[in-house]
């Protein structure tokens, strides 16, 4: 099959290469870019596993394909923590155990921190709504719940923060 | 350090340790079969059979082998020559690796096509030709042993005995019975008061969010395969792969790597696992074979589909007298049931419950049909949830016959504390237990009273808009199978183990036969080393699934972790301990019993001044042990557990059902579990949450739904109810402690328990909300449209 060439923003980094047209974004993703974080639960668009960050958005990137991510920006769960320190979210998720098998885990991370961007203070109905595109089976939600809520005081802090420092 | 902070530096057991493996799942790093990329890596895919009884007129390979970067198209003709075109499965019975002249259930394996990549091999099984002559099919297992019933099985043509005894039919795999027959029917005969319900118990599916998969690799120069795979028990996979392609086992490594959840889905040997292996072999190239979530939900590893008669004989004040039970077990097209060999049912005989009832009789007889093999224990041990279920129903309608409350005939039937160890009428020997105690402790915090006075008066209210029920389950499970003069899996006994190795500068690696797949193991296992041997758990590296590394064990399935693998580690542990100890006495120039062992270190008795760590042992173990002691610290011990354990928990659950909708919100639900000695708490919590999770979706949603012509109606999760975090329940939990009186660390296990005892909780109180209407048995799943339906039977719809 011809193959097209695509140009995709991912975690900040160009990344050129040339696909068949018909490459799902997590293909492209996991095969080409080698990123194996966001997975593969049910090519429907039903789990969320393979839930990525694209120009702003949660989108499910098993029934994405890479070539309509020309020019966009990509940001995958390998991209959230910055220079050895992990995101909020993240560090949310470990604290309050809000993973057991973590295979919806990177799926789940990358919701909640568009979600939280949607969204910076959320009640625990919000956030049970914010995250209901991605399934989780092991953690039955209390904890990625609390988790998320966790994470939304916790940028809130940087945020006093920051705003205090520039004050 | 003071004890205090020594104690705490160990992050031993009954800390909330956070979990060591959240590093990498939390990073994107973990490593999932899916993940795995090997050099010259080729892709297989499945040719499925669209029919659930056919014959197979002919296969044309040759358009699919016309595509570029089609390496090859195998079908059951291939196989033959190696007879690798059938394989034994674990209950005893064989199944077909491809389809052979026929196929027996909807999407039954029928061709591989193994090429370049994903694409190209979806694209070619498209062009693989199939040509089918339909068969009637038998979807029915009570059809399938009618006298006429279409032939399922023609390989079993004559056979009258199976793997589990005679069989009567053509259709008819085994009949298993347990307990008394002569006493139960004496029971029934001179009891006042009897009561039966027919139940059934829909086929449903583990569906964890991995579908299974794996990466075969043969190197044909050293004759070695090594194979990735999404394996709750690689050891096993190990034993049958080598039994089955005649490659010394010692050749054979099978790798289970991060594994995204199994419930029961992974235990099995499935055909995609052998073809892949097949095809690598064939093609001297690593195979990788991912299902897709359609073949995950069809194919591989249903679980339940019971159904069960059940009937009580009591006297008239609700003491329970005799329990009669018949099954009838729709094992699809091959018994592929992954129980301990002696036991078909599995463990369905803890059928008695936590009640002590003086007779009682099951049988449970295993029939084939047009659908697809399985029978796993989802999430639960060996068809527990299943014996749970009928149990808990059947108190619940005795206790709506006599018109008592389900508390009461519970407290009144409960096998008393001073009673254990308990022998039950089915022969289990239950370890311990203090049922009327949580009872007391889950109805005070409910406030059990208040809930019954709040239902009363929504009854007398006919313009409520909503229904009230409240659900009670008083459970008692078996789990931590077990003894190997009990059980075993292709004549391996049911045993676990662990090796422990102590390093020179103290830190520690622990390897071991299970493997978590998600559940903390290298959290947890690490705490019970930390606590036996005073070695920090952040030090101590807990490794798994690699076949080539571990000692021989079981796997992880029916809770049998904590209760075997748990006692290997503490065990292996106290020999090491042993060891230490005389290490220390040569050091400290004093006799053995010398000394006093305390959280990290061996003392000297009444001098706290001299003493030696364990990281001072460790490394005087490498450089001077005592005259006739040999270097080194460690210890391997496999661990055969002389009885099962028997975890229990009190479930409480309040619904309010919408009379207009049917719709059921779950307003409380309560969950009280004892499972001994608790390691992590966290950890347990999160376990309970996501049982109780599970439990939701079986009882509220899910099914497999079979037309007549034995089609699959709901294999995706479009039609497939997994809940999300909208539906799922707000969870209580809560916790005694009943230590196991056999476990070296009295803990019995815990993650299955919610799922076990959530399911009846949540008909209880659904069926309770109807009570009054004189309901008693409403099938699940309850979702809206079915309590809709029940709704407008009992004219109460609005």
């Amino acid at each position: 099959m011809t193959k097209k060439l695509v140009a995709v923003k991912v975690n900040g980094s160009l990344v050129e290469k040339a696909v068949e047209p018909r490459t799902l974004l997590i293909h492209f993703l996991r095969e080409e870019c080698n990123l194996t974080g966001a997975h593969i639960g049910c090519e429907t668009s039903h789990c969320g596993a393979c839930t990525v960050d694209v120009d702003g958005r949660s989108v499910k990137s098993c029934t994405h394909l890479a070539v309509q991510c020309e020019g966009s920006d990509v940001r995958t769960v390998e991209g959230l923590a910055k220079g050895g320190v992990l995101h909020a979210v993240q560090q949310a998720f470990y604290q309050e155990h809000g993973l057991q098998c973590g295979f919806c885990t990177p799926g789940m991370l990358m919701r909640a921190y568009r979600f939280l961007q949607e969204n910076p203070a959320p009640t625990e109905p919000e956030v049970r709504a914010g995250i209901s595109g991605n399934l989780c089976r092991c953690t039955g939600y209390q904890n990625i719940v609390n988790a998320v809520l966790l994470a939304a005081d916790l940028l809130q802090q940087t945020a006093d923060l920051a705003t205090k420092e520039v004050a | 350090m003071n004890a205090p902070d020594r104690i705490a530096a160990l992050q031993g057991m009954g800390e909330s340790r956070l979990r060591k493996e959240d590093a990498r799942f939390i990073q994107g790093k973990g490593n999932y079969v899916d993940d795995i990329k090997m050099p010259g890596m080729l892709h297989m895919d499945i040719v499925r059979s669209p029919y659930a009884h056919a014959r197979i007129k002919s296969i044309d390979k040759s358009a699919a082998l016309a595509i570029p970067g089609v390496h090859a198209v195998l079908t059951a003709d291939d196989l033959k020559p190696l007879k690798l075109h059938w394989m034994p499965t674990l209950a005893g019975d064989v199944a077909a690796v491809l389809a052979d002249e026929k196929v027996h259930f909807q999407m039954q394996e029928v061709a591989i096509v193994v090429a370049d990549d994903r694409y190209i091999a979806a694209d070619a099984i498209e062009a693989v030709v199939v040509e089918y002559e339909e068969l009637p099919p038998v979807v029915d297992p009570y059809e399938a042993l009618k006298p006429g019933a279409p032939v399922i099985r023609d390989d079993l043509a004559g056979k009258t005995t199976g793997a589990h005894g005679p069989r009567d039919h053509h259709n008819h795999i085994f009949t298993w019975e347990a307990g008394d027959k002569a006493a139960a029917d004496a029971a029934f005969a001179n009891a006042p008061v009897t009561v039966s319900e027919h139940i059934y118990y829909p086929r449903v599916h583990p569906c964890p969010l991995e579908t299974c998969g794996c990466v075969a690799s043969f190197d044909a120069v050293r004759g070695d395969l090594t194979t990735f795979i999404t394996s709750q028990a690689p050891h096993v996979v190990r034993t049958v792969v080598s039994l089955l392609s005649g490659i010394p086992e010692s050749k054979v490594r099978i790798v289970s790597p991060d594994i995204g959840g199994g419930f029961g889905n992974k235990v099995g040997i499935y055909p995609g696992y052998v073809c892949a292996i097949v095809a690598s072999i064939v093609l001297g190239r690593p195979v990788k074979w991912v299902e897709d979530r359609i073949e995950n939900i069809s194919t591989t590893a249903f679980a339940r589909d019971y159904h069960m008669d059940g009937e009580l004989a009591a006297t008239a004040d609700g003491k329970i007298l005799g329990l009669r039970v018949n099954v009838l077990a729709d094992h699809g097209a091959f018994d592929a049931c992954a129980d301990p060999t002696k036991y078909p049912a599995g463990m369905f005989h803890i059928c008695s419950g936590s009640y002590d009832i003086a007779a009682a009789h099951c049988s449970v007889k295993g029939v084939y049909t047009n659908k697809a093999p399985g029978g796993v224990a989802y999430r639960c041990s060996f068809r527990v949830t299943e014996a749970v279920y009928l149990i808990e129903r059947m108190v619940d309608v005795l206790a709506q016959k006599l018109g008592m409350d389900k508390a009461d005939i519970r407290e009144k039937n409960f096998i008393r504390k001073e009673q254990f160890p308990y022998t039950s009428a089915f022969g289990f020997e239950y370890d311990s237990g203090d049922y009327p105690t949580a009872l007391k402790k889950v109805l005070d915090v409910v406030d059990y009273a208040g809930l019954r006075a709040e239902q009363k008066a929504r009854r007398a209210d006919p313009g409520a808009p909503t229904l009230m029920g409240i659900g009670l389950v008083t459970f008692t499970e078996v789990v931590g199978a077990g003894p190997s003069k009990m059980c075993d899996i292709l004549g391996v006994g049911m045993f676990d183990s662990c090796e422990i190795r102590i390093h020179p500068t103290g830190s520690a690696i622990a390897r071991m036969g299970t493997i978590t797949q998600g559940q903390g193991h290298q959290t947890t296992y690490a705490q019970i080393i930390a606590t036996e041997l005073g070695i920090p758990s952040e030090i101590i590296q807990v490794e798994e699934g690699d076949t080539s590394t571990a000692p021989y064990g079981l796997g992880t399935y029916g809770s049998r972790s904590t209760p075997v693998a748990g006692a290997a580690i503490a065990l292996a542990a106290r020999k090491i301990h042993a060891k230490a100890r005389k290490i220390a006495a040569h050091l400290l120039e004093v006799g053995e019993n010398d000394l006093d062992w305390e959280i990290d270190r061996f003392k000297v008795k009444g001098d706290d001044a001299k003493f030696k760590s364990m990281k001072d042992i460790a490394w005087a173990s490498y450089n001077s042990p005592p005259p006739g002691l040999e270097p080194g610290l460690e210890a391997v011990h496999y661990y055969d557990p002389p009885n099962f354990t028997f975890p229990f928990g009190i479930y409480l659950c309040v619904v309010d059902i919408d009379r207009a909708t049917g719709e059921t919100k779950v307003r409380r639900f309560y969950a009280l579990d004892d499972c001994g000695v608790r390691i992590n708490p966290m950890i347990i919590e999160g376990q309970i949450h996501g049982g109780l999770t599970e439990g939701y979706a079986v009882a509220m949603g899910q099914q497999m739904p079979y037309d007549a012509q034995g089609n699959l109606l709901g294999n995706t999760l479009m039609d497939y109810f997994l809940p999300t975090a909208v539906e799922t329940p707000h969870w209580e939990t809560d916790f005694t402690v009943t230590p196991s009186p056999h476990h070296p660390l009295g803990a019995k296990g815990v993650a299955e328990s919610p799922h076990v005892g959530s399911i009846p909780a949540f008909t209880s109180a659904v069926v309770d909300a109807f009570a009054h209407l004189g309901v008693t048995q409403m099938t699940m799943p309850h979702n809206s449209y079915r309590v809709w339906q029940q709704l407008q039977a009992s004219g109460v719809a609005l």
